[in-house]
């Protein structure tokens, strides 16, 4: 008889189904993974030791840079934590906004994943579908502040700027033709939110056409039903939130729970799995995708009716208005010692958190009183979902591993950090 | 129930056993003595609820209220003291006052957030390591198995040793690396840079080519544009 010794396959760093730098040691026994040892921090910036050097507004940009595919929700999660401090609350607008943008870039990191995930698996089409959608809500973002993905758009004390009264248009160029430029700008011909509106019109028949393509394909349940199961309490011992979380059963939800910014006001439902299997969390996730359409939904219909201020009044936190500048001294003064010094934030600590895509994205901070944060410590969804993976994948097959990295959404940018 | 209230329950059942226990911007804290930590984070888990460890951290206490810039010369103009060596602001001198400056036992801590999903609550645990060289706390990983890589994760980053962890290994620096980034007297653009050498066919490490200087803007305390907030403040300001 020959002898039969454990495999040990390095998966990563540089692998399509790795979503990013994992490298992960795998010992196999065959073809069933006995142990997987994932190592991360190919991608550590050390974002929290930045922070701590830079006048608080400066590290906002650094927030939608951890987990890059849901930006803005890594952005309230810090601007919350610095208003918490100082005791402020953004005008309601400005609230209605962030939640907006909130449930916006919660599609855009659902549809990400659902097309990587549906990828990795074998589901080529869906992820050209999900691109599609992905690309409206992209110029959603670029509208609002000019850029596509790192938006830096939430401040302390609000957003950096009200929505624009116009959709940005496509121009005409030796590659589109007029005609085409036509068809594109259709629904462009109002306002952003018109455009926004417009898009929640269509989005749910296009959630239909995923859910078409998965949710009863064979293949799609014989590479996801069983796989990657989580009992509820186990999930809660390991850390689990969000989708992770409410896949194994569990109702809980800080949009629902610990409800902040406008969430109280609104009306939406927590879809919840029972099996905890990589399925469920898929249904999860998808449900999701269109209850935040209902949220979107409701919020433009509140800010088209609603117009206000989207900063606070306070020279303290916001820079004053480009005309003051010019006239009044005062202002040149506030505007200059802000974007120079920044503004000093009382002593003490707070742990702010949202619901982020991917699970509860919290901020740490603490200030000894000066213009930078002493200490921030971001508490990524993703870290605790991947410290699992060992126990997930103990048991099952190579190509399921491919699978739980997939239901896990890991983003390395939040991991690492 | 009202935070203010569990904290009266906090206080009743871990009488001898805090040090110190708040509620500050609505949140609760609670300090126990390092020795008695884990018996009070396990009482936490099994009688009050918290049966998920959202967060756990390493902090390093050795700075704060200070300031890079800080200096008791007589003249606190000119960008050149950063850049000057010995001159006050340069990332050697800066660690040579944290060094004094510092008493014993209170320079690191752990800090735990755990949340109870049934009561809806959340509760803040600091616990401070005894010694400073070598700073030493107690593993939580029986209690909590998300508590695995957020132990790794401080020890990487801060040097907290947690006694009773099964695999303390680094985690998120390099293979190899040596010292803890996240000290505060760890300089910003580190100590070692890497490139790739065509002579020799591989990546090499070199110390660092750029000049040590304070990279931080001017740390700020006494605001005098907000007289209300400038009389709270505690006077530590510099310049």
């Amino acid at each position: 008889m020959p002898e039969i010794r454990n495999y040990t396959l390095n998966f990563g760093p540089q692998h399509p189904a790795a979503h990013g730098v994992l490298r992960l040691v795998l010992e196999m026994d065959g073809e069933v993974i006995q142990r997987a040892d994932p190592h991360i921090g190919l991608l550590h910036r050390a974002t929290e030791k930045l922070a701590e050097s830079k006048p608080y507004n400066q590290s906002i940009g650094y927030m939608d840079r951890l987990d890059y595919v849901s930006m803005m929700c890594n952005e309230h999660g810090y601007v919350s934590a610095i208003e918490k401090l100082l005791g402020i609350t953004p005008p309601l607008r400005a609230q209605y906004i962030r939640v907006m943008f909130d449930e916006i870039t919660r599609i855009l990191n659902h549809l990400m994943w659902l097309g990587a995930h549906g990828l990795d698996i074998g589901a080529m089409t869906v992820f050209l579908y999900c691109f599609r959608e992905r690309e409206d809500l992209m110029d959603c973002y670029e509208a609002v502040s000019g850029a596509r993905m790192h938006a830096t758009y939430y401040r302390p004390g609000g957003v950096y700027r009200d929505l624009p009264g116009q959709m940005p248009r496509y121009q005409e160029s030796s590659f589109r033709t007029a005609q085409e430029v036509a068809t594109l700008n259709a629904n462009r011909q109002g306002s952003l939110l018109d455009f926004i509106e417009d898009f929640t019109r269509r989005f749910p028949a296009r959630v239909d056409e995923y859910e078409t393509l998965l949710t009863d394909n064979r293949i799609w349940k014989q590479r996801t039903v069983g796989i990657g199961v989580v009992e509820p309490d186990r999930a809660l011992q390991l850390g689990f939130s969000g989708p992770m979380l409410r896949g194994s059963g569990i109702a809980w939800d800080l949009r629902k729970k610990q409800a902040y910014e406008v969430y109280d006001r609104l009306d939406f439902d927590i879809p919840v799995g029972v099996n905890g299997d990589c399925y469920d969390r898929y249904l999860v996730r998808v449900e999701e995708m269109r209850q935040s359409n209902r949220l979107i939904k409701q919020c433009v219909d509140w800010l088209k009716a609603n117009p206000g201020p989207v900063m606070l009044d306070d020279r303290k936190v916001a820079p004053p208005k480009r005309e003051d500048m010019k006239e009044d001294m005062e202002a040149l003064i506030h505007h200059f010692k802000l974007f120079t010094e920044g503004y000093n934030v009382p002593e003490g600590e707070v742990y702010a958190a949202v619901e982020a895509p991917k699970g509860e994205f919290g901020v740490y901070m603490i200030s000894d009183g000066a213009n930078k944060p002493y200490r921030v410590k971001i508490r990524a969804p993703g870290f605790s979902h991947l410290a699992s993976i060992n126990e997930m994948a103990r048991g099952h097959m190579l190509a399921d591993v491919v699978a739980i990295i997939g239901t896990q959404d890991i983003v390395f940018g939040e991991i690492d950090r | 129930m009202a935070t203010e209230d569990r904290l009266e329950q906090f206080r009743i059942r871990f009488a001898d056993f805090l040090s110190h226990s708040e509620v500050a911007l609505g949140e609760c804290t609670l300090e126990p003595h390092p020795t008695e930590a884990s018996e009070v984070l396990l009482a936490l888990r099994d009688e009050f609820g918290f049966e998920q460890l959202a967060d756990l951290c390493g902090v390093d206490y050795s700075a704060y209220g200070k300031g890079e810039w800080a200096t008791d010369e007589t003249t606190t103009k000119g960008f050149s003291r950063g850049v000057r060596e010995g001159a006050p602001g340069r990332a050697a001198r800066i660690v040579s006052q944290f060094q004094d400056a510092v008493p014993g036992g209170a320079r690191f801590a752990v800090v735990y957030h755990l949340l109870s999903i049934a009561h809806n609550e959340r509760v803040r645990v600091r616990v401070f390591a005894p010694d400073d060289e070598l700073p030493v706390v107690s593993s939580v990983t029986a209690i909590w198995a998300s508590a695995d890589w957020y132990e790794r994760e401080a020890f990487d980053l801060f040097g907290i040793v947690f006694e009773g962890h099964p695999d303390l290994r680094r985690i998120l620096t390099d293979y190899g690396f040596i010292g803890h980034p996240f000290r505060k007297d760890f300089p910003l653009n580190g100590h070692v840079e890497m490139r790739y050498d065509p002579e020799r066919g591989r990546v090499v490490y070199e110390p660092v080519g750029i000049e040590p200087r304070v990279l931080v803007p001017r740390v700020i305390r006494k605001d005098h544009r907000y007289l209300d907030t400038a009389s709270q403040s505690q006077g530590a300001g510099n310049a």
